[in-house]
């Protein structure tokens, strides 16, 4: 086991990684022929069917809200109201998530409006004791 | 070419909750239904193809023999989610259409819970995922569809509503629906929020249910008698090819695209020729979204259409006139058959107080979540 495995958190998902500086970003696999980029590994492209190994790519930290639901019933346990985002991230791939750090009321979240990913630490930590992160979309600062 | 295929019976029961049942019970009761409709019994049928989702493993099928009379024809158990009594449906009428049988049985049935559908999405860490990448439930996945046709349009939470209003009064004249209940719009928009903008009352009702039909070769219906037969037009049933966003936000619209005009030219008609749609209201977002992916009016003017009154019984195209899943309910496996009962019942000029006026030819439409969409075409004899 490497240092820098050690130094890192665990993640709720896998293509959330961090740099050798230890910071976070978001890694997509991109498509060698036509250039598609996916937040999961496969076989092939599923645009346009390449075999060609897929190259990582960091994902850009700013999109925009292109849908929402605000989220008012779940299950138990699932803290509500939230706002669930599909995020179109700047020239790349699209991404859900929750969108936070806004009011979650139809007149404060709009479609189109531009978003960053920020990374934040959970209350959950794992077997070792250790903190999980995870992204989320919030309105961008200016 | 081969030869068209016919619905001779088809059945369902009324639609409610069954808990102390079983899952093949429910599936028997309208596989005898449809068979009884058809004048026919089970030694008749040379296949049987099964619809479910919650019980898909469990061979419900064979159980389904068992219960009413085990000739050890094949059968097949098909789960497509939301789509699978239609897919069931489907295999029945391609295994007719090949030419392998002549008469076959096709049968959807669930048994479900209350509550919310969909996934926590909780891996082995078990954390749930929901609340923290936003949400996969199916109220959440249909709403953001519908605020993606808001974006698009400017379509308002008003017209999702009035889904909701039309498919519950139409669901007063149906007695096989699972509720019979005038919902005013103020009583819809004022329900509790379930995802933003589906209320409650814009989210189909979780219910046990099943529906059956015998489907017939051409030859063999004109020896049993063409009488109450249902000509199948077209049957179309297509996945998510790639689109933008379908890997983050599933694309029910493209799918859908797909199969309409499969099974619109495969009919050989357009959608101005249908009389009547049951399609997959499973929230009051997706009837909305689907009237455009139906072809049922132009781009954009979803949110004039219903306003117009067209898709209420008596305007030019009554959509949903069972009640719909939003008050018919929706038995995820039985739902694709209940709608070809549905349409089918209307071509005979059977359906009483919601019948619609001299309908020829009527489409059903059904989407599961993943995606599989089935559109079937059904013509009157």
């Amino acid at each position: 086991m490497t240092d820098t495995a050690l130094a890192n958190p665990p993640t709720i998902v896998p293509f959330l990684k961090f740099g050798a500086d230890g910071a976070p970003y978001l890694e997509g696999q991109q498509c060698a022929d036509c250039g598609e980029i996916y937040t999961t590994e496969r076989m092939a492209c599923s645009k346009c069917f390449s075999r060609k190994p897929f190259k990582a790519v960091r994902l850009p930290t700013t999109g925009e809200l292109y849908t929402f639901s605000i989220v008012h019933r779940s299950y138990p346990g699932i803290k509500v109201p939230f706002v669930s985002a599909t995020v179109d991230l700047d020239g790349a791939c699209s991404l859900k998530g929750t969108l936070i750090e806004v009011e979650p009321d139809p007149n404060h979240v709009k479609t189109g409006m531009k978003v960053e990913v920020v990374f934040r630490e959970l209350e959950h930590k794992n077997k070792e004791g250790r903190t999980y992160v995870s992204y989320f979309f919030r309105p961008r600062q200016a | 070419m081969s030869e068209d295929v016919y619905v001779l019976g088809v059945d369902m029961i009324k639609f409610g909750r069954f808990p102390h049942r079983t899952i093949d019970g429910l599936g028997a009761e309208a596989a005898l239904l449809a068979l009884d409709d058809a004048g026919l019994g089970i030694k008749d049928m040379q296949a049987l193809y099964l619809g479910n989702v919650g019980h898909v493993t469990q061979f419900v099928g064979q159980k389904i023999l068992q219960q009413i009379g085990q000739t050890g024809i094949p059968v097949v158990n098909c789960t497509n989610a939301c789509a699978s009594g239609a897919t069931a449906f489907r295999e029945a009428y391609l295994a007719v259409k090949s030419g392998e049988f002549d008469l076959v049985l096709a049968v959807g049935v669930e048994q479900m819970g209350k509550g919310l559908l969909g996934n926590a999405g909780g891996g082995d860490d078990g954390i749930p995922r929901e609340g923290l990448l936003g949400s996969r439930l199916m109220p959440a996945l249909f709403a953001e569809v519908g605020i993606e046709h808001s974006r698009k349009y400017g379509t308002k939470p008003e017209h999702f509503a009035k889904v909701s209003v039309k498919n519950h009064h139409h669901s007063t004249l149906n007695p096989k629906a699972m509720y019979q209940i005038e919902t005013p719009l103020e009583e819809v928009m004022g329900a509790e929020m379930i995802a933003y903008p589906n209320t409650k009352l814009m989210c189909s009702v979780n219910v046990d249910g099943s529906a059956a039909a015998v489907i017939a070769s051409a030859k063999k219906a004109r020896e049993l008698g063409m009488g109450r037969a249902v000509r199948v037009r077209a049957s179309a049933l297509t996945s998510d090819r790639f689109t933008q966003r379908d890997l983050t936000l599933p694309d029910f619209n493209t799918c859908t695209r797909d199969a309409a005009k499969i099974a619109y030219e495969k009919a050989g008609i357009g959608p101005q020729d249908i009389n009547l749609v049951e399609l997959h209201d499973c929230f009051a977002t997706a009837e909305i979204v689907h009237y455009e992916n139906l072809g049922l009016c132009g781009e954009g003017e979803a949110g004039a259409f219903i306003d117009s009154g067209a898709t209420w019984l008596g305007g030019k195209v009554p959509v949903n006139v069972s009640g719909g899943l939003l008050s018919k309910g929706h038995p995820l496996g039985a739902t694709g058959i209940a709608n070809i009962y549905e349409v089918a019942t209307h071509l005979r000029g059977e359906a009483g107080a919601r019948q619609v006026e001299g309908a020829r030819l009527g489409l059903t439409h059904v989407l599961g979540l993943g995606q599989a969409c089935a559109v079937h075409v059904l013509e009157k004899v």
